[in-house]
């Protein structure tokens, strides 16, 4: 019995045959290897419009390339992180099971810091020559240097999407937020940390109120933490009775969150992406009444990447992949709001005319600012901020208030 | 069948069974002790037990895990003794019993759904109402989804599990020959419900105790379920622990093993609690029937088990009725009744996506199903013709995968098949299926298969044939119906299963069940319809076929039909 087992487990750990790890800047063997191969994107699941985009991504993938895309539809991000380090605790250090993922912030951070990433790689590929490298911040994600390991594909800045009918003039700043909730007590609310959307609600609070938010671009070591956050959680200690349900229960997700709007339940939501009320209002998910608003001091913004597990199985597929979502016409279909509603990483001065009269005839629709309404993006804190925060959001808000 | 084969079968049939279950849990202990060579860490410690119970949650998770599980079981076993005391034996019964049985393939997380969307204070039923009964325009900002306490989830668990205990006292019942017993003890004077109390409970109790500790674990451990209705702040124990498991630093895996082993002690400690209850219970009861006292019949009593009984599938065919009308709308806000446009888009845009998982789903229940039903007669001839007896051991063996709580193994298992390499999901996906999906298929085709009329085999050896030939050309067909019923009882349990597939199928493999459970993270509540129909309909669809085929392919044999 122990034979058989030991020869099993040989048979895991032996190489599957996989492909070595191919040179991006040879580009024309990185398209011939990628002929074939299946790339599994492993892409939170829970956006049916997102979904429906992945799908298109992969039917042109597909079509040009010969590149088969299956999206790996995940409830959270870390799941493929996990599933990285778990073939790494097993030794399975080739042919894994996630060739592509839609990264950000504290999860690429992990897996960089545990050199779980393949690269670099980014800045060889044919499309990097449009990206906007100096007007946005394709470079670094949350303050941490991408160093070519992962790819920008979108880019979002936190807005606010309200109901005009039922709130004629919006707020402006944090304060006014409050102000608002207290009058029209249980109306708002966000989705729970640690959710992505959640978290991001919290450190826009923290950079609305905090008195001086620079600390918050360096590690939370380096930081009086206790001083810096007061502000915010004074805050939440008034907000949070006033919340939907009492601050009892909380949307799981940014779409749910758009469902209770939808629903009438609340009348005020946090967003990502700027042209996401847009969308909805498109796709029948909300009224036509809805309109976005930004805070006059700015809000976050980031892009959004995609990166190459070290042991990933079609790593030439996966560039190939990464390297379409860059392209101005994937990039075009992105940022109209009948297919998605994001914001582009590629800088209009880079394109030539017929690709910049993709993005020309697009029409973002009623609920989207113009570029200049949405003003200049606020960077994100260190990824080491949003961890402490909600690791304390969770103790005081999370875990059961009577 | 090579008598050899034959022999060695029902020790295989185990290993497949329950050598998952105790490598899963091998696999979680360790880690939840610090063994994790892998990382080198080599030495035993109790620090993940330190980190879990400094999580500030712990006290409040692992409380609503005990109430939950002891609230529904409780209140789903009173509405079934309820409903079979004060109805057994009348026609109301018949009707009854019809209309829940179809609720059995109904897949948990379709059940969940279509509960939210029904008792949501947006949901379908204060809209029915509003504006013009309650005057809002915008719902009440009540708690009603994910309340702290845990209620809506035992409703949920609740409504889900009556159908399943029901059926499992009908197949008591009908072994204990209950109709002559009651006739006797009304003509001496007892009221109907007091005569199934007293002479007819305790001996049906017997036989469905293990699916009642089944209904107990479960409900104690559910994840689908818990994730659409139950609490967030925090939530249940076991969602918690999934959560730990998606976390992308390691330190959590072992608070999540850690969590594992907790979750195991709290179910066994409440199945001791349970079982040391059910003496109590005994010796208190023996005193009441030793009194003898006659009772009355309650025409309230009998109204109130038939509105529970009733309610309880009333309020899943109302939720299904509005998943199937969010499926086909447009904008439909709050407090419209009706959608305010109906259209095909949503199905247009689905079903091409729909169609792929759901062949895979149907793929996947074929292959546990079918692998566990060779297993199953497999072992039934084999207890037959070496005269093996089920003893009572026996049948805890059978239940121990449904009562061991899947979040306390499977991530252990998902570790193993790591390790031996498997990087197909799917096949690791049958092997998890087949763990939960063999012992219903085995239960529910050993009372046909053992009660089958030895005189046809002995007619069968007087013409010539030996023990295949009577297999093979007498007994399989005469029992096609229960075959069949437990192929489709196979297949919907391969359909709702959403932990294995997530976990061992490392997210590559998705089911309709996978699809809709991380939809409804998502919430867009035309696509959750969209899947939750055809979730049901895939569950049902087998059953439906399990009662048509053998009516047509019998149709001169009218015998054989009814199996």
């Amino acid at each position: 019995m122990n034979r058989i087992l030991a020869a099993l487990l040989a048979l895991g750990i032996a190489p599957l045959h996989a492909e070595s790890a191919p040179d991006p800047s040879d580009w024309d063997v990185v398209l011939e290897t990628a002929k074939g191969q299946t790339v599994y994107w492993n892409a939170w699941g829970g956006s049916v419009i997102t979904n429906e985009f992945i799908a298109w991504v992969a039917e042109r993938v597909s079509e040009d390339f010969g590149v088969t895309l299956e999206h790996v539809k995940l409830s959270d991000t870390a799941d493929a992180v996990t599933r990285v380090v778990a073939e790494k605790a097993a030794g399975k250090d080739e042919g894994g099971a996630v060739d592509l993922i839609w990264i950000n912030g504290a999860n690429f951070a992990a897996m960089k810091e545990n050199d779980l990433l393949f690269g670099p790689w980014v800045n060889d590929l044919p499309n990097w020559q449009y990206v906007d490298v100096h007007g946005k911040t394709v470079q670094t994600d949350f303050t941490v240097p991408t160093d070519g390991l992962e790819a920008p594909w979108s880019m979002a800045q936190v807005v606010f999407m309200y109901d005009a009918e039922k709130l004629p003039a919006p707020p402006t700043n944090m304060q006014d937020i409050l102000d608002l909730v207290r009058d029209n007590p249980g109306r708002f609310t966000f989705p729970q940390p640690p959710d992505f959307l959640g978290a991001t609600f919290l450190k826009q609070a923290l950079y609305d109120l905090a008195d001086d938010p620079a600390p918050l671009l360096k590690p939370v070591q380096d930081a009086d933490y206790d001083s810096v956050t007061a502000p915010l959680w004074a805050y939440l200690d008034e907000l949070t009775p006033l919340l939907w349900r009492q601050g009892l229960a909380y949307p799981q997700s940014g779409p749910q969150q758009i469902q209770l709007l939808a629903d009438k339940e609340i009348d005020l939501a946090i967003s990502f992406s700027p042209g996401e009320a847009s969308a909805a209002i498109e796709n029948f998910e909300l009224p036509d009444t809805f309109r976005t608003f930004v805070l006059e001091k700015g809000t976050i913004g980031n892009a959004s990447f995609v990166a190459v597990p070290y042991n990933a199985n079609a790593k030439s597929g996966a560039m190939v992949v990464a390297n379409f979502l860059m392209s101005p016409e994937a990039q075009a279909r992105a940022q109209d709001p009948k297919y998605l509603g994001v914001g582009t990483i590629l800088d209009m001065d880079k394109l030539d005319e017929s690709d910049r009269a993709l993005f020309d005839d697009i029409d973002l629709g009623v609920a989207t600012l113009t570029p200049e309404e949405l003003g200049t993006a606020l960077p994100e804190p260190h990824p080491s901020w949003m961890t402490r925060i909600q690791d304390d959001w969770t103790e005081r808000f999370g875990v059961g208030r009577e | 069948m090579n008598n050899r084969i034959l022999r060695l079968l029902p020790g295989a049939t185990l290993l497949a069974m329950l050598g998952p279950v105790v490598a899963g849990l091998i696999g979680v202990l360790l880690p939840a002790f610090g063994w994790m060579p892998a990382l080198g860490m080599t030495q035993l410690t109790t620090d993940a037990f330190a980190d879990l119970f400094a999580w500030p949650g712990l006290a409040r998770a692992s409380y609503l895990s005990v109430f939950v599980g002891l609230a529904a079981t409780l209140f789903a076993l009173t509405v079934v003794v309820m409903v079979c005391a004060c109805w057994q034996g009348t026609r109301a019964f018949n009707w009854l019993e019809r209309v829940l049985s179809p609720l059995l393939s109904l897949p948990h997380a379709t059940a969940a759904f279509a509960l939210a969307f029904l008792i949501a204070p947006s949901g379908w039923i204060v809209r029915l109402v509003s504006p013009w009964i309650t005057g809002w325009d915008s719902p009440p900002d009540v708690l009603v989804l994910n309340d702290p306490m845990g209620l809506s989830l035992t409703l949920g668990l609740i409504v889900k599990e009556i159908p399943f205990l029901i059926l499992m006292t009908l197949a008591a019942l009908n072994q204990i020959n209950a109709g002559p017993t009651i006739r006797a003890a009304r003509s001496m004077g007892y009221s109907r419900h007091i005569a199934w109390l007293k002479l007819i409970f305790p001996r049906v109790y017997m036989q469905i105790r293990l699916p009642v500790y089944v209904v107990l674990a479960y409900s104690m451990t559910v994840v689908d379920v818990a994730t659409i209705l139950g609490p967030t702040t925090p939530p249940t124990l076991s969602v918690q622990i999934l959560d730990w498991l998606s976390d992308p630093t390691l330190m959590r895996h072992s608070i999540a093993a850690a969590g594992a082993v907790w979750q195991l002690g709290l179910v066994a400690g409440v199945l001791f609690t349970w079982r040391a209850s059910e003496r109590i219970v005994a010796s208190l009861g023996t005193r009441w029937i030793e009194k003898g006292t006659r009772g009355r019949d309650s025409g309230s009593l009998r109204m109130l088990a038939f509105a529970l009984g009733g309610g309880s599938a009333f309020i899943i065919g109302l939720g299904l009725a509005v998943l199937t009308i969010w499926s086909f709308a447009g904008l439909w806000t709050f407090p419209d009744a009706l959608p305010q446009k109906f259209t095909f888009k949503n199905w247009e845009r689905h079903l091409p996506a729909l169609r792929d998982t759901a062949t895979e789903t149907l793929q996947i229940a074929a292959c546990a199903s079918l692998i566990s039903l060779t297993l199953s007669i497999g072992c039934l001839e084999a207890e037959h013709r070496f005269n093996l007896r089920m003893r009572r051991y026996s049948w805890w063996l059978l239940y121990i995968p449904l009562i061991v709580p899947q979040v306390s193994f499977l991530p252990g298992l998902q570790m193993l098949f790591l390790q031996l390499g498997a990087t197909s999901g799917t096949k690791a996906v049958i092997c998890a299926h087949i763990v939960f999906v063999l012992p219903y298929v085995f239960l529910s085709l050993g009372d046909p298969f053992r009660n089958w009329d030895e005189r046809f085999a002995t007619v069968g050896a007087s013409l010539g044939h030996g023990p295949d030939t009577t297999l093979w050309r007498l007994r399989l067909p005469m029992l096609l119906r229960p075959i069949l019923t437990a192929t489709a009882v196979g297949f919907a349990v391969s359909i709702g299963q959403y932990l294995p597939t997530l976990l061992t199928g490392g997210g590559r493999v998705t089911t309709l069940t996978t699809e809709a459970v991380a939809l409804a993270s998502g919430s867009d509540r035309r696509a959750i319809g969209a899947y939750g129909l055809a979730l049901t309909a895939s569950a049902m669809l087998p059953f439906a076929l399990a009662t048509l085929l053998p009516r047509a392919m019998w149709r001169n044999r009218r015998g054989l039909a009814h199996g």
